[in-house]
């Protein structure tokens, strides 16, 4: 009856002096896994356990900056990360809380479903005995017998959709009870039934989900397969084979700004085929409004400049390259390497001369500051670009072997000496520079690239399901009350019969005295005639 | 308008004040039997309805405690009397926090006007909407329960010193959107986050006054327990606290909900625990630990209620350390 008795509820049977010890203690387990106290902690703990993935960089967000927390920290990052504490809630401290928490959860979820369910098919409990010692009660006379009264009293209640039940008394009296706010419980259930799919949908999607990120300059096509993309993840259940065979162009790009150099609108124009052989169609790729295909959804993350640079080498030999800046500020002052690896290779096939391979390291504001101190574009539109080269020749050391960034030059190499500074200079765009060594290098302008995530989760749709019947499931069980009303019938001595009613609310419910005077006044009768105090409706403000 | 909008929130925060002091004459000088009676309508259950009840006749009252049949209006009758000296002084304070919130709500139209757009768009006007929905809230709650009236004093507290705060050192110039902003679940999601927010910071007031309540029942006496001596009764505060969460609660669950799914279109992911995610949803479970250990029948209600007072503390980090020490991808808070 009490709320104590349903949730902290004892399992089963009773245990017998032949129940093995282990069973007992599983039992003894189970029992506290699946009391609202053990729920109760396991919820601190896991919001307690959320926190430290906001304090360290985590690998699933940034790797970068993990590898930069590496070098800053190098003694304490190793033993953070031998704790997980870079993959915090992919860690199996956290898992080990949200699992016991949801096992927990199925275990006190499934007897209170079947006690919920046995209690909608019920009928409402007995009316004890003393009526008007409920929080709410009130006595009427009505002129009819017992069972006539007690069906007036019925259909009153029915009328406000209480379930009732009308039970014969041996005493002669008849009793209503009546009951409301099975809904509350339902809700509940709802909740956290909703709780379990959403943590079913997440499950889902990490499994039979994938993401992948790439960057594309303006005027490329990419296809979807691992291949293609910078970077690149797979739910445990998928293989690279899985991924669907579209392709994507990306026509051009426009960022429009204040005049603060806020950004105020990203539209890239796309055109797509979903697989080999369909046709071809465009889209308008912006920040809240992915290209959503039926395996996969394409989303515009950032944007930058890739300075066009045509190299001249000293024998007249012409590479033309489009290399990605990647941006530094707000402002969109980027930065980024050019490398001519076959560079100056005379054409007769001189072996013995030294390797005279050329890289650039640039930066280039998109507005130049008018400072040359503070190579710091003011504006990210290119209202006054210009790009600042630094010329290296030597060995760019690509040929042994360790993979080298796209945007770096190798630094072993400079700091060794193969690698050397030629020189400086600032180039606007249609200008070109002549290197000592007799070689050009020329600066075309720039075209814009995007970065997309493409990005696959069947879950979701469970999740937002789950999410949005668990926010319903809330809603109904903090709003709902559950309350019974009871009324006593009994033939009155002078003719006619007394009615005894009372209301008790079960949960925190201060519109209940109205409610129950609403009730009282339906079903009619008068105040009988032995009582002194001719108040209407006994009701005292105690549900308040 | 802009400007008008800055000045318009310096005289809100004067007049937040100006009431903060009505409702501290009114507190520290009214008569605390009058407040106290009214806001602590007893409120026992029978405690087994079933329980043995033999004894007692029909007819005789069960005990003058739990109260036979009252006559309604008997029972408000002492409180509307003559307010008192110090009643007048909390009206005042009442009257003053209707101009200010007219002042506050000022400060957003005219905000919204200069940037063209839903005055919520940074962190700055989130606190100034967070701080009109407490207000308002206040407002409403006094309306149907006038006697909380004194608590006005530690209501309009918070809010000059959150309302001077935002426009200290938070301040930003009104300015349209960036793109990752420009969503309709972006005001959707801002509006409830703004609104749940402004609804929990009403909801710790009762919490943090009966947890101050509670302890000077349990004799303590250091700061602030002796406060507790002119509050209304411990049960009284922890019912508001627990109607007042259990509205906000659903709020907030409905602005995670919007965020993810604006994360979705915007990000390519509904959830990935960037630090303001983190904390939102570590408010979340914080706030679902106190509704769920205020239903649990073994655990104190003031066990429960510092639950809600942590879960507001996880709020606090959420608004104002991790906009300013953590990288996101929130690109909300706009402060420098
Ligand atoms: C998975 C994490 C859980 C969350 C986030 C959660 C959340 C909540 C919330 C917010 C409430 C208050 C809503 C209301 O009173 O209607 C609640 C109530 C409740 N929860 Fe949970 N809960 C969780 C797990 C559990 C578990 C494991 C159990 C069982 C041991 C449980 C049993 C209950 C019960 C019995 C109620 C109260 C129903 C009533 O008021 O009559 N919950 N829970």
């Amino acid at each position: 009856m009490t709320t104590t008795q349903r949730v902290e509820r004892a399992s089963g049977a009773p245990d017998t002096d032949k129940s093995a010890f282990g069973v007992r203690s599983a039992r003894a387990f189970w029992r506290w896994l699946t009391s609202m106290r053990t729920a109760l902690v396991l919820l601190l703990v896991l919001a307690v356990a959320a926190v430290p993935g906001s304090v360290w960089p985590q690998r699933n967000v940034s790797a970068e900056r993990v590898t930069r927390y590496y070098t800053d920290h190098p003694s304490l990052a190793p033993l953070l990360d031998r704790f997980w504490f870079f993959d915090v809630y992919a860690s199996p401290w956290f898992s080990a809380v949200y699992l016991l928490l949801f096992v927990s959860l199925v275990g006190c979820l499934v007897p209170r479903l079947r006690q919920h369910a046995q209690n909608l098919v019920k009928p409402p409990p007995q009316a004890p005995v003393r009526l008007d010692r409920l929080p709410h009660s009130a006595r009427r006379w009505m002129p009819d017998d017992a069972a006539t009264a007690a069906q007036t009293v019925r259909s009153a209640l029915r009328g406000r959709r209480w379930r009732t039940t009308v039970r014969a008394q041996q005493d002669g009296a008849v009793t209503v009870a009546a009951e409301k706010g099975y809904l509350k419980e339902s809700g509940n259930l709802l909740f956290h039934f909703a709780l379990l799919a959403v943590l079913f949908g997440v499950a889902w999607g990490s499994w039979y989900g994938w993401h992948a990120n790439r960057l594309v300059v303006a005027g490329d096509e990419f296809c979807d397969t691992t291949q293609q993309y910078d970077e690149y993840g797979l739910g445990a259940r998928t293989v690279a084979e899985d991924l669907p065979p579209f392709c994507v162009t990306v026509q051009d790009f426009t960022a429009t700004y204040l005049d603060t150099g806020e950004p105020s609108q990203y539209t890239a124009h796309i055109s797509y085929v979903e697989h080999p052989g369909a046709a071809a169609r465009g889209w308008t790729l912006r920040v809240n409004d992915p290209l959503r295909l039926s395996d996969a959804n394409v989303y515009l993350l950032g944007h930058g400049y890739a300075p066009v640079l045509r190299y001249t080498d000293r024998y007249g030999k012409v590479f033309t390259t489009v290399v990605p800046f990647l941006p530094t500020d707000g402002m969109l002052t980027s930065e980024g390497v050019a490398k001519f690896p076959y560079a100056n290779v005379a054409p007769g096939g001189g072996q013995a001369q030294a390797p005279a391979q050329v890289g650039f390291s640039g930066v280039y504001q998109p507005t130049v500051n008018p400072d040359p101190a503070q190579p710091k574009s003011i504006f990210p539109d290119e209202r006054d670009p210009a790009l600042t080269l630094r010329a290296w020749e030597g060995d760019l050391g690509l040929g042994n072997g360790a993979p080298q960034s796209v945007y770096e030059l190798d630094s072993r190499q400079i700091a060794l000496g193969l690698l050397n500074d030629v020189g400086t200079h600032t180039l606007r765009p249609g200008q070109s520079w002549a290197l000592p060594d007799g070689s050009t290098v020329e600066f075309l302008g720039t075209k814009p690239w995007i970065t997309v995530a493409v990005r696959y989760d069947p879950g979701e749709k469970l999740v937002l399901a789950g999410a949005a019947c668990l926010l319903i499931g809330l809603m109904i069980s903090l709003s709902g009350k559950r309350r019974r009303i009871w009324a006593r019938i009994s033939p009155a001595d002078g003719g006619g019969s007394l009615i005894t009613i009372g209301g008790l609310a079960r949960t925190d419910h201060p519109g209940f005295g109205d409610e129950f005077a609403g009730v009282v006044r339906l079903a009619g009768g008068d105040p009988p005639a032995q009582d002194q105090e001719p108040a209407p409706v006994g009701t005292s403000e105690r549900g308040r | 308008m802009a400007q008008l909008s800055d000045t318009l929130l310096i005289a809100a925060v004067v007049t937040y004040v100006a009431a903060m002091l009505g409702y501290l004459v009114e507190f520290a000088f009214g008569t605390r039997g009058a407040v106290a009676r009214v806001v602590a309508r007893p409120a026992r259950q029978l405690a087994a309805v079933g329980a043995p009840t033999a004894g007692t006749s029909p007819t005789a009252p069960v005990s003058p405690a739990a109260g036979s049949p009252v006559q309604p209006g008997r029972a408000v009758a002492p409180r509307e009397g003559s307010p008192g000296r110090a009643g007048i002084a909390g009206l005042i304070g009442v009257g003053l926090t209707v101009v200010a919130l007219g002042l506050h709500s000022g400060v957003l139209v005219t905000r919204g006007l200069a940037a063209h757009r839903v005055p919520w768009g940074n962190m700055y006007e989130f606190v100034v909407t967070l701080t009109a929905v407490f207000a308002a809230g206040w407002l409403v709650l006094l309306a149907t329960r006038p006697a909380l009236r004194p608590l006005g004093l530690f209501v309009t507290f918070a809010q000059a010193l959150l309302l001077g705060f935002a426009g200290l050192v938070l301040t930003t110039p009104a300015a349209p959107l960036q793109p990752a902003l420009q969503s309709y679940w972006l005001k959707i999601h801002v509006t409830a986050a703004a609104t749940a927010s402004g609804l929990l910071l009403l909801a710790f007031v009762p919490a943090a006054l009966f947890l101050i309540r509670a302890g000077y029942d349990a004799g303590k006496r250091r700061f602030p327990y002796p406060l507790g001596r002119r509050l209304p009764a411990g049960e009284a505060l922890e019912r508001l606290t627990f109607r007042l969460h259990a509205f906000a609660f659903p709020i907030w669950t409905l602005a995670i909900i919007c965020g993810a799914i604006w994360a979705e279109s915007a990000w390519g992911r509904y959830w990935g625990w960037d630090p303001k995610e983190t904390w939102s949803f570590v408010s979340w479970v914080a706030y679902a630990a106190y509704l769920h250990a205020r239903a649990t029948p073994s655990v104190k209600r003031t066990t429960a209620t510092w639950f809600a007072a942590a879960a507001w503390g996880t709020m606090l980090i959420n608004l104002y350390v991790i906009n300013f020490v953590a990288v996101g991808l929130h690109s909300y808070a706009g402060v420098q």
